[in-house]
């Protein structure tokens, strides 16, 4: 039973990273309609930071303020993302979307190699944080009360941004803005404004799940191009641009992952493809999404 | 998708001809007068182009953009590892029969679920499609040979077998590159023949007005679906010649970086014509070559270059050249 315990944890642990990077995508593509294939250079880009600043900066710190730099990853990758949308993507939203997946993907180029350049091509750990944490307890077994944490967050990110999307001023204006572009700067609302901010709220998620994954495992270069095929098939069974379907594909990925590591490990990443497959052969703008 | 017209003026078959005569001879004669390397580095460039003509039936031509391809590619690289493994095939002949059904193979099965989907869509799912086939190249390592990849010997060609002692360079060079001539060719003269049937106006009246061609009485998904095959078909040819020239097939040709930069090439090139997948793929391969050489990060050199090329020439080389030859003769006043 204690097992089952521990699989579950493991899953709502790649569940809440899983939701932080593909949540980040829907939102971009929910309010600007562009789908950025550099996204998980911006996840890696929160992982490096970190590291950086943990395992290397301040490294044979034992100090419990360590725990203040997990940010600085996601501050990184918001601040990336405020320069990056109104000086490059921003010109793209009104031409046809083979070049917006080109600009995308150059930048992922880019990127990548910005990190080898500011990080070299070696892993950066920061595991002082996982390991100070320790273990709890789950019945005979031991689990490191780091990836709680972790879970938590991820589960404290969902309730803040469905509080802050559903509950506040200025989530109604992203709404707006997402559903009508010209209706809501027909009625005042400065839509360049709201451009920035959601896409600076993206990358923030984005960089915050690479940086508090970093301390249980490492920074590493190209991670962020197999975290963006991982989070596509997120928002293709949850429904592009909807962030309750990143939240529940996130969960169905998450556990069918881990139910996949135990029992088929071959074809683990197969049956998740597989599975994105079908859910659009049944619901063709995934299970949230709206019709395209 | 962009409504420009990919044949403005009909070209007649002379003109072509005219075009195409000495650009295959000088092709030709290309070996006896670079250096082995150039002609091998000119080898690749012309297999992509194969891949990028495939690729380019999909963009150009339906309207699709598929994030894909290196499915089909690496579907054809690896065909011919498992013949050369499992059957010990050594025939190039067989090698592109042996891909040409594997393709078929493939295309049918995801062609029938990706063509039911258009824009955004479609590429998402071609690209997560593509990514069961590296998963599966990547995990079962006891097949595959996983990342180390499979090795593939030099290939028998039109049933010669060459002497045991020959040099693989020299081969490489010589025969092989007239090999990958004839085949290149041979695909162009087949795709421009595609393109210009009464199924490639259909497809362009699809890209252009979906809901008037099915006005017009085109069935849109059966046709979609056709093109989808063919793309994948061209694009697994090349990717049988592209190994024996590599010598080893890995799963990062089936990696979906690989799939951006077949579309990098095509976009280079210019999508909205029939020459630009060719001129952009040797163009791309010398580009990445040389940038491969010049700096440990070449990649952001090609990033660059991209995001470049996507503000400044979106109509690629092939579609800026047009450009400027027009506006030159206008000046001359004909």
């Amino acid at each position: 039973m204690d097992i089952l315990v521990i699989h579950l944890y493991n899953a709502l642990l790649y569940a809440s990273v899983l939701f932080l990077i593909a949540g980040g995508l829907s939102l971009i593509y929910g309010v600007m309609r562009i789908v950025n294939l550099a996204h998980g250079n911006l996840f890696a880009l929160g992982a490096f930071m970190t590291a950086s600043a943990v395992g290397q900066w301040f490294a044979g710190s034992e100090s419990n303020w360590l725990y203040l730099l997990l940010p600085t990853g996601a501050v990184l990758a918001a601040v990336l993302g405020a320069v990056l949308e109104p000086t490059l993507l921003r010109r793209f939203y009104r031409r046809p979307e083979e070049y917006q997946l080109l600009v995308t993907f150059g930048l992922l180029m880019i990127l990548e190699d910005v990190m080898r350049f500011f990080w070299g091509p070696y892993p950066i750990s920061a595991t002082v944080l996982f390991e100070k944490m320790g273990s709890a307890k789950v019945g005979e077994w031991i689990y490191p009360r780091y990836n709680l944490l972790v879970i938590g967050i991820g589960f404290l990110a969902a309730i803040f941004l469905w509080a802050f999307i559903y509950r506040t001023r200025f989530g109604v204006v992203l709404r707006a803005t997402s559903q009508d572009m010209r209706r809501a700067s027909a009625l005042g609302i400065n839509v360049n404004l709201v451009y920035v901010e959601a896409f600076t709220i993206g990358c923030f998620m984005a960089g915050l799940g690479g940086a508090i994954i970093v301390p249980s495992q490492s920074a590493v270069l190209g991670m962020g191009v197999d975290a963006l095929v991982l989070s596509f098939i997120v928002v293709v069974i949850g429904g592009l641009g909807s962030l309750e379907g990143a939240l529940v594909g996130a969960l169905i990925v998450g556990i069918v992952r881990e139910i996949g590591i135990s029992v088929f490990p071959e074809i683990e990443l197969a049956v998740l493809y597989l599975i994105a497959a079908a859910v659009l052969l049944v619901r063709p703008a995934g299970l949230f999404g709206r019709a395209a | 998708m962009s409504t420009a017209a990919l044949a403005p003026r009909a070209r007649s078959p002379l003109r072509i001809v005219v075009w195409a005569v000495p650009i295959a001879a000088l092709l030709a004669l290309l070996p006896s007068v670079v250096d082995p390397y150039g002609a091998i580095l000119l080898a690749y460039g012309l297999v992509m182009a194969i891949a990028a003509l495939g690729f380019n039936l999909l963009l150009g031509y339906t309207g699709l953009l598929s994030f894909g391809h290196s499915a089909y590619f690496g579907l054809g690289a690896y065909a011919v590892a498992f013949m050369v493994k499992y059957l010990h095939v050594q025939s190039m002949e067989l090698f592109i029969l042996g891909t040409i059904a594997a393709s078929l193979l493939v295309t049918f099965l995801f062609g029938y679920v990706c063509v039911r989907y258009t824009r955004i869509f479609f590429s998402i799912l071609t690209l997560a499609l593509s990514q069961v086939l590296w998963s599966l190249a990547f995990k079962f390592f006891w097949v595959t040979g996983g990342t180390d990849g499979l090795r593939v010997p030099t290939p028998k060609l039109l049933g010669l077998v060459e002497p045991e002692n020959a040099d693989k360079i020299h081969f490489l060079a010589h025969a092989y590159y007239y090999y990958v001539l004839g085949v290149f060719v041979l695909c162009v003269a087949l795709m421009w023949l595609i393109v210009h049937s009464p199924f490639g106006k259909a497809l362009q009246a699809i890209r252009d007005n979906e809901t008037r061609a099915r006005f017009v009485g085109i069935r849109i998904r059966s046709y979609r679906f056709v093109a989808f095959v063919v793309s994948g078909i061209f694009t697994g040819i090349a990717g049988a010649l592209w190994v024996p020239l590599n010598g080893l097939t890995t799963p990062d040709i089936l990696y979906w970086p690989f799939s951006g930069e077949l579309v990098f090439m095509t976009v280079l090139g210019g999508f909205h014509n029939f020459t630009g997948p060719i001129v952009g793929a040797v163009a791309f391969n010398y580009l990445k070559t040389y940038a491969v050489g010049f700096t440990v990060y070449w990649q952001a050199l090609l990033g660059i270059v991209l995001v470049v090329l996507v503000m400044v020439l979106p109509s690629g080389i092939v579609g800026t050249a047009q450009l400027l030859y027009a506006v030159a003769r206008r000046r001359v006043g004909r």
